[in-house]
């Protein structure tokens, strides 16, 4: 059976036990569910909020062909990555991802991987908006992250 | 070749305008040449796409590499290297 990546792109918070819920509920073929939440940080007390902004329709596309590229490298069970958009409080979810397989390891390396290509070619882009009032600046793309999406190659 | 040009984080901003319909001279034909023309466009232009190198496009929502052409693209994306996750 093909597994479909669930793919969801909102500016709603998720619920991570009800996703679990969707990927398992009625299989007893999946032996792992490794899942990944990704919030929103502040260093410091300085940020009031990011702001994420993204490509509507490419933001979708690129998840699901980085979601369908996972399923088929780690022969993932399932896989459902969900990204907010709109302005996040620090200590708020950003990015969603549930990764299902038989045993555990591919579903490390499954999670993992879409987090490492979500972070780099999905299009979306973080805004500083400072405590003080003002607006801050683009939030950076780090080498450190190209270097985490280069391991997979 | 008339494209539909899309903005994103602080080439939008620079550019000052979410997206819009441009007409292409035909000497345009990489991604490269694109972001090298806009550039000539004006001030904003050249703000947002002082360094090509760094800058993304996606033709029809697919990311290209810069020396990839851009022959039947009806909507290109320019943005900064992303940062969502």
């Amino acid at each position: 059976m093909t597994t479909i990546p669930t793919i969801r792109v909102q500016a709603d918070r998720f619920d991570l036990q009800m996703e679990i819920d969707a990927l398992t509920a009625g299989r007893q073929d999946i032996g792992a569910v490794v899942s990944f939440t990704g919030l929103c940080r502040d260093e410091g007390g300085s940020l009031e909020a990011l702001e994420l902004e993204h490509y509507p329709g490419m933001a979708e596309a690129e998840m699901r062909r980085i979601g369908l590229e996972a399923i088929e490298r780690f022969s993932l069970l399932g896989l459902t990555a969900i990204h907010r958009y709109g302005k996040i409080a620090p200590g708020d979810t950003i990015v969603l991802v549930v990764a299902c397989a038989p045993h555990r390891q591919a579903a490390f390396d499954g999670a993992n991987f879409v987090m490492d290509f979500l972070k780099t070619a999905a299009p979306f882009w973080k805004k500083e908006h400072l405590a003080d009032g003002s607006t801050g600046f683009w939030v950076s793309a780090k080498d450190a992250d190209d270097a985490a999406r280069d391991k997979w190659r | 070749m008339m494209v539909k040009l899309v903005y994103f984080a602080w080439v939008r901003e620079r550019i000052d305008k979410p997206e819009e319909e441009i007409e292409l001279p035909d000497s345009v034909v990489t991604a490269r040449d694109l972001l090298n023309y806009l550039k000539t466009l004006g001030e904003g232009y050249e703000a947002a796409l002082q360094y090509p190198e760094v800058i993304r496009v996606a033709v029809n929502q697919e990311h290209i590499d810069h020396d990839e052409p851009i022959a039947g693209a009806r909507e290109i994306g320019i943005f900064p290297p992303m940062t969502g996750g």
